[in-house]
């Protein structure tokens, strides 16, 4: 018999419906994966089996946790079996731990609260379930606050929180879509081992299908909140029916093609770039220490190139890439476009920025709610001396709307009107309209969904094809790299450790580092022409 | 957590250092001639030469800075011109009303705006709230000179409860002499405690939407668990500000309801001599009240660091 059973559940909130008729089963020991695009409804499962709802919402149906039907039980009910029967870990874990308290009291929080011991045994029962994810006490003593560690550390409490009491299923939400790569397989190895150790049902929810395919012994995948298919995932990912379910495997591999390069000439030149910060003073009257945030970076652009930059959260990405947009001058060495200096007497060289644009990660925070299209994607006009005016503004709108595949209709709406992959080709656009020699892409394609990533990974493409582009493309994500870039740079601590063309460094990683990234990445196999033992070896690495 | 204190009692100083010389310059430099801006201008040649003298005008100003600066940190304040007591006498006496009454105000609105805010922000959206963001909305609104006249009518005239003005001195008692303070520091609580409840509202609610409350939550915690245990010592940072911010009006700020129950409060007194153009003792004054001022803010950056642990790592 299995340990949680969600049958038929429908639910709505404020008669809006969310989830159509759920269906499927946890074991115990068994690691199930819900997958999906943003809003189809796979998180809003999670929180229904945890009595979790948004307020206003009403689920008929049934959710069995052994003998348990979970809608039927009151909220105090509820309570009891919450973090007792049922731990969950959550995708954002900078903020999922209270920042006032320290990571003791908050995973004892979890055995005090369900009366499973007194304090001192709650103590002792936290240090050995931090001890158990990973967090020794020795290193990470129970008085640490969670600013002090990093976010793989802060999962680990998450995690220790949720399996204090050896709770019988285990929800995660997205546990590792926040993290670095190599911290993302360290993680998911950790859940994988403790619902193995415990016996545990693991009901993860994820995006990624390269994690699920890993991870996972069965797979759901969700679309508007409805079950499309489900299955064993080798037998899913090698006999998959649903053409959504194609579409989701067919995006996440998506390959682009780009056209090759006509041009050899250099256009941006960073030559022996260190970029320094601040610490703060160690004494009261004492020096401020520095860090060396970028550390003797030297690489060129060529006119027409596509590099990608990698590397994991605090390698130096973002400062390089503030460094090269003039944000911020640079302690040492020179950052040039066609031979002029990015940043000269103390400002950004307008000169320049005119010829160099950025597209940004977050597509709903990186405009003005205020203001129409037409105005959001004419700003980089400020920039130029003679900006076009009237019909040859008009017509320049409309056409860069249509290059980035939207309509000069919209022109006139607001950014509220558009998705998430809309809004990424406006940003595209605003980048576009005034023919810049280089497009600095910071995570673009980061936030989107896979099949939405493919379109926009596509535009790319075409507009390499077009407008003979030249852009840098920075990104966690390898397998993106991977298909849109001509050449890769890998950033370690500052500095680059590797750089070549992309697929030379990809299929034959020569430093530790880059062979560390690669290996950690979660991939999915290989789907074409693939045995029963073939798919069910590939997806045992974790296991 | 000492490197903190050390760092906020080296601004303290140099915070006070700086007022001072502000206050100082002002006052005493600034166009125009003390004396004869104290005298007035149809006063007598000798007059205005003697108050020179008196005032220490004939020396140089940065001695008169100094010596200003010595005596304040001897608690010698000078002598009122106007009233020709020690202006160190004056503060104290005042004083002694002045700050039980703030203190008491501040305590009266503490005590109605955290649970009132507490309540309202479990209550979001629900008739609950609704009434108390009502109730609070009027209590910002009312001037609190008109409702303290009120108070005086009804408990005052009308039940007879209390006086209807005055202090009887700390020496009948220290019940004595909080019941005669007890309309001031009801009328001046309450519109603080209006807006602090809102504060304390609103910061609860930012705090009820953060992921770690959900965490809370799914360890099990109820939500009125989780509001008490995560959400409360989170929402401190903006109320410690405001109640900061209202213990240093309440101080020198309580003029009109100081004038309403005719308490010889502080407020009173800055008022009077302003009038009475008795620079000496408004110089005085001020640096107290700057004094005060500070002091507030260093113990709520103590508090904020006490709540935050985050600050006390940070420098």
């Amino acid at each position: 018999m299995s340990l949680l059973s969600v049958q038929n559940l429908t639910m709505g909130i404020h008669n809006h419906p969310v989830l159509r008729d759920v269906t499927f089963e946890v074991a115990r020991g068994e690691v199930v994966a819900i997958t999906g695009e943003s809003g189809s409804g796979k998180s809003m499962t999670a929180f229904s089996v945890m009595g979790l709802m948004p307020d206003g919402s009403h689920a008929t149906g049934r959710i069995m946790l052994d003998d348990t039907d979970l809608l039927t039980r009151t909220e105090a009910q509820m309570c009891a079996l919450r973090g007792n029967a049922i731990g969950m870990v959550f995708q954002e874990p900078m903020t999922a731990l209270n920042p006032v308290k320290n990571i003791g009291d908050q995973v004892a929080e979890t055995i005090l609260i369900h009366g499973a011991g007194t304090r001192a045994e709650a103590m002792k029962t936290a240090a050995e379930t931090l001890t158990r994810v990973g967090l020794p006490q020795d290193r990470f003593p129970l008085g640490r606050f969670p600013h002090e560690l990093s976010g793989g550390q802060r999962q680990r409490v998450v995690i220790a929180m949720a399996i204090a009491l050896r709770p019988a299923l285990l929800i995660a939400d997205e546990p590792t879509t926040a993290l670095d790569v190599t911290t993302q397989a360290q993680i998911l190895k950790l859940l994988a081992k403790l619902a193995r150790e415990d016996d545990m049902g693991l009901l993860m929810i994820t995006h990624d299908l390269a994690v699920v395919s890993e991870m996972a012994d069965r797979i759901v995948v969700m679309q508007h909140g409805e079950i499309v298919e489900q299955g064993d995932t080798a037998h899913l990912l090698r006999n998959m029916r649903h053409p959504y379910t194609k579409l989701l495997f067919a995006a996440s591999t998506h390959q682009v093609d780009l056209p090759t390069r006509k041009s050899d000439a250099s256009l941006l030149k960073v030559d022996g770039v260190s970029r320094d910060y601040r610490t703060p003073r160690k004494t009261l009257f004492g020096a401020p220490g520095t860090f060396r945030a970028v550390d003797n970076v030297s690489f060129d652009i060529k006119k027409g190139e596509r590099l990608g930059l990698v590397g994991e959260s605090g390698c130096g990405k973002s400062t390089l890439t503030r460094a090269i947009l003039g944000l911020e001058d640079v302690q040492s060495g020179t950052i040039t476009l066609n031979g002029a200096p990015v940043f000269s007497a103390g400002k950004a060289n307008l000169a320049v920025r005119r010829n160099m644009q950025v597209v940004f990660q977050d597509p709903y925070g990186s405009f003005n709610p205020r203001h129409r299209v037409s105005r959001l994607i004419t700003e980089p006009f400020y920039l130029l001396d003679d900006p076009p005016k009237g019909q040859a503004r008009t017509d320049l709108i409309a056409e860069t709307l249509e290059a980035v595949g939207l309509s000069a209709a919209d022109a006139d709406k607001y950014p509220h009107q558009f998705s998430g992959g809309q809004r990424q080709r406006i940003a595209i656009a605003r980048a576009l309209i005034i023919r810049p020699e280089i497009i600095v892409f910071d995570e673009a394609v980061s936030a989107l969904d896979v099949s939405v990533r493919a379109q926009i990974l596509d535009l790319l493409a075409d507009l390499c094809r077009q407008y003979d582009l030249t852009y840098l493309f920075i990104s966690h994500d390898l397998s993106v790299v991977r298909t849109v870039t001509d050449r890769v740079l890998v950033m370690q601590s500052g500095q680059i450790v590797e750089h070549g063309a992309t697929e030379q460094v990809f299929s034959n990683p020569q430093h530790p580092y880059t062979q560390t990234l690669i290996a950690a990445a979660p991939s999915l196999p290989d789907l074409t022409d693939m045995t029963d033992e073939a798919t069910a070896h590939a997806q045992s690495p974790l296991v | 957590m000492l490197r903190y204190t050390l760092k906020r009692l080296l601004s303290l100083c140099i915070s006070l250092a700086v007022a001072s010389l502000v206050i100082f310059f002002v006052i005493e430099v600034a166009p125009g001639d003390p004396a004869t801006f104290m005298l007035g201008i149809n006063a007598q040649p000798d007059t205005l030469a003697a108050l020179r003298a008196e005032l220490g005008l004939d020396v140089p100003k940065w001695q008169r800075y100094l010596s200003w600066i010595g005596g304040l940190l001897t608690g010698d304040f000078g002598t009122s011109y106007t009233y020709r007591t020690p202006v160190a006498q004056m503060i104290a006496d005042r004083l002694w009303v002045s700050l039980p009454l703030a203190i008491y105000a501040l305590t009266l609105s503490t005590v109605i705006a955290f649970p009132t805010g507490i309540y309202a922000a479990s209550r979001r959206g629900k008739a609950g709230d609704t009434a108390v963001m009502g109730a609070t909305q009027l209590g910002v609104a009312i001037p609190n000179f008109w409702f303290a006249m009120m108070l005086v009518l009804l408990f005052a005239i009308n039940l007879r409860w209390f006086s209807a003005g005055g202090f009887v001195g700390w020496d009948n008692g220290l019940g004595a002499g909080l019941w005669s303070l007890t309309l001031p520091a009801i009328s001046l609580a309450l519109p603080q405690a209006a807006i602090l409840s809102r504060v304390m509202r609103s910061a609860l609610l930012d705090v009820l939407g953060e992921d770690f409350m959900r965490t809370a939550r799914a360890k099990g915690l109820t939500r009125g668990q989780a509001l008490w245990r995560h959400g409360l010592r989170n929402a401190m940072i903006p109320v410690l500000t405001i109640i900061g911010l209202q213990f240093s009006f309440l101080l020198a700020g309580a003029i009109i309801i100081e004038q309403v129950f005719y308490l010889p409060g502080l407020g009173r007194l800055v008022f009077q001599s302003i009038s009475a153009r008795d620079l000496i003792v408004v110089e005085s004054v001020v640096m107290l009240l700057v004094f005060a001022v500070i002091m507030v803010n260093f113990a709520v950056d103590l508090a904020y660091a006490l709540v935050d642990p985050r600050l006390r790592s940070r420098t």
